[in-house]
């Protein structure tokens, strides 16, 4: 319960929209409504793979509005701890989940005149329910999405149908960029801009807006990551008298539930700050993969997320 | 730097130069204009090239902005008339634009609030306090603005009543709480002191 | 359940506000030890003991109907107690349904809410309000939607914005305070607003709640208490009124202070809103006489002792300094030096 409220779903639809990329729908099991949430939401799915207990973030991509059911889009990576590959192979109708309640960190800026959102790849999902609630409101909005194909660019036809003008589409492999730099540089007072995508583009698009200017006040990245594997360590967790082994595809927080210790979470990927952990002894070095922490945290060595960070050394005892 | 423990008043961090942003939108009044002077001489030709500078106040001030020689002065008579000035100016500025006020707090309370009008966040406004601890104060029961208090007990403005300044400061108000001094013991004041210079 | 007996009362003038013996039982009496220093009092808001103030997310007591006259006179005197920011008419709606759906749920004999997809229909018996609306048209209401359904709902709501991890109170309804303005707090962030509060700040009180509630969760509302003293039952101890009020304070002698000192409780709870991620905070006001409150044994032993260890930033900002020490004497009749039990609730 560490997590919070989970509720038991069923897949109610699993189809494949792109290469390598596969949608779900999830309905309560009980049959009732599922909460309603603010477009930028992601759940925790939880999921049973053998002994392993795997728990990932997804962003919600359906209409907030529609309640009977939630709807994912999971794009399969060989490298992941296997969470993506569960879902590719395993997640057919009828299969039944665990969900946490919606969780917003990536939600739209109400007082924006206008909102810029840049997805790159599979970091589209959190702008489709984002864009149909500005709809919605009335809310002056641009999509810029860029895609290596159009075999990869999920969603990408249904949005240009539903938006038109406002969505633009760009290919890499026709040689197509998003401009970026033009883009930034005659929005008016009151502009927000939302980057969502791989790492390498949101740092791209920070260091763009930094130059042309831009406030950082009104840029807004979705960081949340998915939690990168490593070395395998261990670690003493002081309270509960443990010590847990942390394999190199499972993250700290996995192991500490997997030997039974309730540890808090909520967003499971270096955001929210709700597993921050005292760091109580560490001979060797603190491998931080968090957004959460400020760089002097970082250095201090007291605290850890256990969701995503990881340790490289001979000893760390933690405040468990 | 004014150094205060309200929780309330916003923190003033000076006017440092966005070598990034490519307008310099500057408001300053009486005193403000000397960290215009610094701010500039920090900018250099960049600044000077690319800043609009809306300036009202004494003639010393006038003089100092006037020397810098940026590409656009607007020296206007009053504080209002400078708000309206700034408001056409900011109603076609953009992202790429950044916004500086040096002066007094009520006035850079005032240049804050309406570039929050204009869809600017607070936080991305650079304010440096200039000049007088005067305050700007809200009388919570008639809603009334009165300009440059200096005591710790005013006369409303507007509805006369007498005001114990409290220390607690509205940026969208930009003013501080007045709330009626003698309520509990009408015509009983505590001894005005002159506590804003 | 049985329909609650509306009471007559007025929270002004003559001053008619009376509890019952049953009201007095479901008092949020807020003091779990004999003395009171700040801390981060935050709980999970599940439901309380039967008849207990927290039984229902939403409570609704005897007082409903008065208490909703008295909102509306002062909405009339002054419109700035009630305000929003345009951004906020999403977390508006989202209190609209929160508040309709509790009370229907759990007090059916007084309210009910039929939905069909968005055309709903509302129905309050107290007041004699039956509407029809569509839900997120706001022109099928008489009032925005947090107006509405507020001035049918006792307790003032104010609604967070979340952004630059901050909370921003940009919406609100507030008749019912002690002594701060919507109108002055409108727009301020969580720091901000808290600003006048003494000694709390250094012992990091609100950087711990802040912390807290940027990450308060759908589905699991948070409730605290708090307390201050109000001459008279009156609800509205507004600064924008503290002209009219003030001079109560100086009415208190010790032959009256069974009568005029109330203890005010605060029953906050905190809900995360689906549609707009924003937090809406209700602040409920529940106020107890002295003579009411010596009723109880346990809590009138145990004000005494607290208000007679009250640090004096404390007595200064919760306004008691006119009238403590009349009020302490009060109660010392009323403490024997029993040892009394730990936790809220009589012995």
């Amino acid at each position: 319960m560490s997590g919070g409220v989970e509720i038991r779903v069923r897949v109610a639809e699993a189809e494949p929209v792109a290469d390598g990329i596969k949608r779900l729908r999830l309905v309560p099991v009980d049959g009732g409504h599922l909460p309603v949430f603010s477009g930028g939401s992601h759940i925790v799915v939880s999921m049973q793979d053998g002994e392993r207990r795997i728990r990932n973030s997804y962003s919600l991509m359906g209409s907030p509005r529609d309640t009977a059911g939630y709807e994912i889009t999971v794009l399969k990576t060989p490298e992941s701890r296997g969470g993506s590959i569960y879902i590719h192979e395993h997640a057919k109708v009828g299969l039944e989940l665990t969900i946490s309640y919606p969780l917003n960190l990536f939600p739209a800026a109400h007082r924006a005149r206008k909102h810029l959102l840049l997805a790159g790849g599979i970091g589209i999902t959190p702008f489709i329910p984002i864009m149909a609630e500005l709809d919605e409101a009335g809310a002056t909005f641009e999509l810029h999405y860029a895609m290596r194909s159009a075999k990869l660019g999920a969603y990408a036809d249904r949005l240009a149908e539903r938006y038109g003008r406002r969505v633009r589409l760009y290919r890499s492999d026709q040689g197509q960029r998003i401009p970026v730099g033009d883009l930034l540089s005659n929005q008016k007072l009151g502009t927000h801009l939302y980057v969502c995508g791989p790492e390498r583009m949101i740092e791209g698009v920070v260091l763009a807006a930094r130059a042309a200017g831009w406030p950082g006040e009104n840029v807004h990245l979705e960081r949340f990551v998915a939690p990168p594997g490593g070395d395998p360590f261990k670690a003493r967790l002081a309270r509960s008298n443990i010590e847990v082994e942390v394999g190199p595809h499972t993250t700290l927080l996995e192991a500490v539930e997997a030997a039974g210790v309730d540890a808090a979470y909520l967003c499971r990927g270096g955001v929210c700050g709700q597993c921050e952990t005292d760091v109580i002894a560490c001979d060797g070095t603190l491998v931080h993969n968090d957004h959460f922490l400020t760089e002097a945290e970082h250095k201090a060595g007291k605290k850890l997320m256990i969701c995503v960070s990881r340790f490289k050394g001979r000893e760390l005892v933690l405040d468990l | 730097m004014l150094v205060s423990d309200i929780k309330s008043r916003p923190v003033y961090q000076g006017l440092r130069f966005d070598p990034k942003a490519r307008r310099h939108l500057v408001a300053a009044d009486d005193e403000g204009a000397i960290a215009v002077e610094a701010l500039a001489g920090e900018g250099g030709d960049t600044f000077a090239r690319n800043a609009t500078v809306l300036y009202t106040g004494r003639d010393d001030g006038r003089a100092r902005i006037e020397a810098l020689k940026t590409d656009a002065v607007y020296v206007t008579p009053t504080v209002p008339t400078l708000l309206t000035r700034l408001d056409v100016i900011l109603a076609a500025a953009g992202m790429t634009d950044r916004l500086y006020v040096a002066g007094d707090e009520g006035f850079i309370g005032q240049v804050v609030a309406l570039g929050m009008r204009h869809g600017i966040d607070h936080v991305s406004i650079r304010t440096e306090h200039r000049g007088s601890l005067q305050r700007r104060v809200q009388c919570v029961h008639c809603k009334g603005i009165t300009e440059g208090v200096t005591t710790s007990i005013a006369t409303c403005a507007h509805c006369g009543l007498h005001l114990i300044v409290r220390d607690h400061y509205s940026r969208r108000l930009a003013a501080f709480m007045g709330v009626c001094a003698d309520a509990e013991e009408p015509g009983v004041l505590p001894p005005v002191e002159e506590i804003f210079k | 359940m049985a329909a609650i007996a509306f009471k007559p009362g007025t929270y002004r003038d003559d001053f008619t506000f009376r509890n019952s013996e049953e009201a007095i039982r479901h008092f949020p009496f807020p003091f779990d030890k004999d003395s009171y220093m700040y801390a981060v009092n935050i709980e999970q808001h599940m439901p309380g003991p039967k008849k207990s103030a927290t039984e229902f997310p939403i409570d609704v007591d005897e007082h409903y109907v008065a208490e909703m006259a008295d909102r509306a006179m002062v909405l009339k005197e002054d419109p700035l107690r009630c305000q929003s920011q345009p951004h906020m008419i999403t977390a508006e709606w989202d209190l609209l349904e929160l508040l309709m759906s509790s009370m229907a749920r759990d007090y059916p004999e007084h309210f009910a809410l039929l939905r069909d997809g968005d055309r709903w229909h509302w129905i309050n018996r107290p007041l004699g309000i039956e509407h029809r609306f569509t839900f997120g048209d706001t022109t099928t209401l008489p009032y925005g939607p947090m107006e509405y359904i507020t001035r049918q709902c006792q307790g003032d709501f104010c609604l967070l914005d979340q952004r630059n991890d901050n909370l921003w109170m940009d919406a609100g309804i507030v008749t019912t305070q002690a002594d701060w303005s919507l109108d002055f707090n409108l727009g301020m962030d969580f720091m901000e607003w808290h600003g006048p509060v003494p000694l709390a700040h250094d012992l990091g009180v609100f950087d711990r709640a802040l912390k807290f509630l940027l990450n308060l969760q759908q589905g699991r509302p948070v409730r605290r208490l708090n307390w201050t003293m109000t001459v008279n039952p009156r609800l509205d101890t507004s600064p924008e009124n503290y002209h009219k009020w003030g001079k109560d304070r100086a009415s208190v002698t010790p032959e009256n202070v069974g009568e005029k000192v109330h203890l005010r409780v605060e029953l906050q709870a905190l809900w995360r809103l689906p549609r707009s991620n924003a937090i809406v905070f209700s602040i409920r006001a529940y106020l107890i006489a002295m003579r009411e409150v010596v009723t109880v044994p346990k809590w009138g032993r145990r004000l005494h002792r607290v208000l007679e260890s009250l640090p004096p930033e404390l007595v200064d900002y919760k306004g008691l300094t006119r009238y403590r020490d009349y009020t302490v004497a009060y109660l010392a009749d009323y403490d024997d030096g029993a040892p009394t039990s730990p936790g809220f609730g009589p012995d």
